[in-house]
């Protein structure tokens, strides 16, 4: 059915096809829309039999899904940016336990300083964590994934994260495909766990691991997120069978066949970027876009597969590795090994920054010429860094540099260059 | 109490008469049949109050719930020592997810088990007095408010033994810690504002809380029987004895744990819904010293100088406790 509604509701929609019987959740934007509307269907009797539990805490949520999970309920969550690093050392015990809770990650920025904006720099943290991690290009997406998710994770008996990006998808109204139950119902079956805890048959789970088995137990969870690798294909082809789209998948590719140069992102900036690229090639340029849809597992042969006979790649990604540049970059260039290609990577739109055509052309003409830095932060003001940095050198005591630099700033709403 | 108090055998001691009881009257652990549900073969210390409670509390919740039992544990010394990799000495289904989120993975067991229909499985949440008292508060705050169909058991033994014998919240003035040593002008722990859990769950009005030690059997068995035969969110904080942790003889462990109860620095009760229903009473009341004496970590009071005005203090919290929750027997003294 179409329906015109907003991503957070087309998410909920899915999950609550997907017939969760825990859901847990506390408050944290942009991820409130979710759970609230999953919180009133639950109230209304309207998706039963379901608990929908207001915890005290996001360590809490993923604790309820653990305990959830680990009693054989299809469980399930949402969070963003801080309240994922609250819930941090639960989110890499859900993942070493191998329970397979699903949990939508409304990307959003990590501070200090505190930013409510759109990066991906929550996910990214976590990208080490053993869950699975898949980023939705548009609101469409966002649905299917989640049924996806649910699918992936339980055949696997491991948790899969959800990203979507904060207010650009989950607070846009877009027209989505809402699928019916019963396409919902024939591509994902009952939920039957590898692991349960049941007083018939009584088993210990999270009991202390010594070196004697701990690196295959490791092993073992890489092991499965190989399998994904194979997986997500099919389920893709699967879910293209019932629901007649594609959807998912392990990367996505655009206009790259005789690309020389291309362009890796994630997420929904890859709207921009196709937008971009077809007025770079209306002008004459070999470009295209690669878009990763599941960057945990890494789908290393098939990023490879792409850039193989380009020139240049050039990956833009919303985090930043402090310290050495991108993260998204690090892991294309493993995939590169052996290939000679220049290599750039692009921070952008952090903390909600605006990435407009404007400046991916002026970035993108740059790169084609190999005239582009090899780290370069789109739409960077330097006369702000450097009013800050010479304020350092004049005076030691100068201040907390956040709330130096708003100053400097002045008053405005949004920078859109 | 419901149960026949056990006076007529035995007089003066807590030795249990259980040959002199109707077979209903016995405890559990007396059943042959009981399930030893933390089974032999762990690798607590020997004394260990922690593995002797959690055994005693399990195996009653056991009988109480017709074997439908499941429990989720925080980490800390219970957990670590019974189930070494690959043994396990749980015959229960269990679950070890982290220090601080036990009370929240039991609130999801529980919300699975609800939605499955499945009322007659019960859950229990467990946990060290660090688990329970500092790092894991937030949550078990949050599984009383809600009023969670969990019972919660925590095991005080006073500090974080598992890593080491640190301080906690539950760690008593002037006791010796790694983390509080008998050093500088205020040797041991400080005499800080206290944090007692069970009065702090009584605020949340849950419909059931009780206090216990490993001590008194038949009292124990009886209040997890109590609250087992209750829904929602209930609290049992039993005081167990730590020989490892303390410097105490591991023959001591169910004597400090009377003495505890004896001096008054422990009050045993039970309240339902936020008022106290029952005391345990004193019948002769023990000094602090009786008690503090057979610990090493209290030793530096008792040197060549004791240091009286501490133990005056530590005296005058045991005498609070008794006036606060009237401990003494009418008659006693
Ligand atoms: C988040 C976190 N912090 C610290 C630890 C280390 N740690 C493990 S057990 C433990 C002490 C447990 O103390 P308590 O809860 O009182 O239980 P006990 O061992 O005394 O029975 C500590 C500090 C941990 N496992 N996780
Ligand atoms: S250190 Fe204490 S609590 Fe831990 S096993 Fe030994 S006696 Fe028991
Ligand atoms: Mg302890």
């Amino acid at each position: 059915m179409l329906k015109q509604c907003e991503g957070s509701h087309a998410v909920a929609s899915a999950v609550a096809m997907c017939r969760p019987e825990v859901i847990c959740a506390y408050p944290i934007s942009p991820q409130t829309h979710i759970v609230e509307g999953l919180g009133e269907m639950v109230k209304s009797g309207n998706l039963a039999p379901c608990e929908f539990i207001n915890v005290e805490s996001e360590f809490a949520a993923m604790s309820v899904a653990i305990g959830a999970s680990a009693a054989g309920a299809r469980s399930y969550t949402a969070t963003a940016s801080q309240g994922l690093l609250f819930m941090v050392e639960a989110v890499y015990n859900a993942s070493g336990l191998g329970l397979p809770i699903v949990m939508t990650v409304a990307n959003r920025a990590i501070g200090a300083p505190i930013n409510i904006w759109n990066d991906h720099s929550d996910s990214m943290s976590q990208r080490d964590c053993g869950w699975i991690q898949l980023f939705a290009e548009n609101n469409q997406e966002a649905l299917d994934l989640h049924i996806q998710a649910f699918r992936l994770g339980e055949e696997l008996s491991l948790p899969v994260m959800v990203c979507m990006d904060g207010f650009i998808l989950t607070h846009a109204y877009e027209r989505v495909d809402i699928p019916a139950q019963e396409q919902v119902d024939s591509y994902l079956p009952a939920f039957v766990p590898r692991q349960i805890l049941d007083p018939a048959e009584p088993v210990s789970i999270g009991a202390m691991v010594g070196p004697e088995a701990f690196t295959e137990v490791r092993y073992l969870a890489h092991a499965k997120q190989m399998q994904a690798l194979e997986l997500i294909p099919q389920h893709a082809a699967e879910f293209k069978q019932i629901f007649g789209r594609d959807s998912g998948g392990l990367v996505r590719p655009y206009r790259c066949e005789d690309a020389e140069t291309i362009v890796v992102a994630l997420g929904s900036v890859l709207g921009t970027l196709k937008d971009t690229i077809d007025e770079m090639r209306d002008a004459g340029h070999k470009v295209g876009v690669l878009g990763i849809v599941s960057f945990r597992p890494f789908p290393l042969l098939a990023v490879r597969e792409v850039l193989k006979n380009a020139r240049r790649v050039v990956v833009l990604e919303k985090s930043l590795a402090v310290g050495i540049g991108g993260i998204v970059a690090t892991d294309v260039r493993m995939a590169l090994s052996g290939l000679h290609l220049h290599g750039y990577t692009v921070i952008a739109g952090l903390g909600g920054r605006a990435i407009t055509k404007a400046s991916l052309h002026k970035m993108l003409e740059r790169a084609v010429k190999d005239e582009l830095e090899h780290l370069t932060f789109l739409d960077l003001d330097h006369n702000l860094i450097n009013r800050h940095l010479e304020r350092e050198k004049q005076k030691r005591r100068s201040g907390p540099m956040a709330e130096n630099m708003l100053r400097d700033v002045g008053v405005v709403a949004a920078r859109i260059a | 109490m419901p149960f026949q108090p056990v006076k007529f055998y035995q007089t003066g001691t807590f030795t249990v008469g259980n040959r002199l009881l109707a077979l209903e009257q016995r405890s559990v652990q007396a059943n042959m049949q009981r399930t030893n549900s933390l089974n032999s073969g762990h690798r607590a210390c020997q004394g260990c109050g922690e593995a002797l409670g959690a055994r005693y509390a399990i195996d009653a919740a056991m009988r109480a719930s017709n074997k439908q039992l499941i429990a989720a544990n925080a980490t800390g010394c219970l957990e670590v020592f019974s189930t070494p990799y690959p043994e396990t000495s749980w015959q229960i289904p269990w679950i070890h997810s982290l220090f601080g989120n036990t009370a929240a993975v039991a609130t999801g067991i529980a919300a699975a088990l609800r939605v499955k229909g499945r009322r007659e499985v019960r859950v229990i949440a467990q946990g060290g007095d660090g688990g329970t008292t500092d790092i894991g508060f937030g949550c078990l705050s949050g599984m009383f408010e809600r009023n969670d169909d969990v019972l919660y058991i925590c095991y005080d033994n006073e500090a974080y033994m598992n890593t080491g014998v640190q301080r906690s919240s539950a760690t008593p003035p002037a006791a010796r810690t790694a983390t509080t040593m008998p050093v500088g002008p205020e040797p041991g722990n400080v005499f800080g504002q206290g944090k007692n859990v069970a009065q702090i769950a009584m605020a949340h009005n849950i419909p059931y809380v009780a206090t216990a030690t490993v001590a008194d059997l038949h009292d124990l068995e009886y209040k997890v029987n109590r609250a087992m035969g209750m829904h929602g969110a209930r609290y049992i904080h039993i005081f167990v004895p730590c020989p490892l942790g303390w410097g105490a003889a591991s023959n001591d462990t169910i004597r400090l744990a009377r003495l505890a109860r004896e001096t008054g620095l422990f009050a045993v009760y039970e309240a339902e819904h936020g008022e106290v229903t029952s005391v345990s009473k004193i019948r002769k009341r023990v000094p602090v010293e009786d008690y503090l004496k057979l610990q090493r970590r209290f030793a530096h009071l008792f040197g060549k100088t004791p240091a009286l005005e501490t133990i005056a203090r530590i005296q005058a919290m045991a005498d609070k406790n008794i006036r606060k929750f009237g401990l003494l027997e009418q008659g006693g003294q």
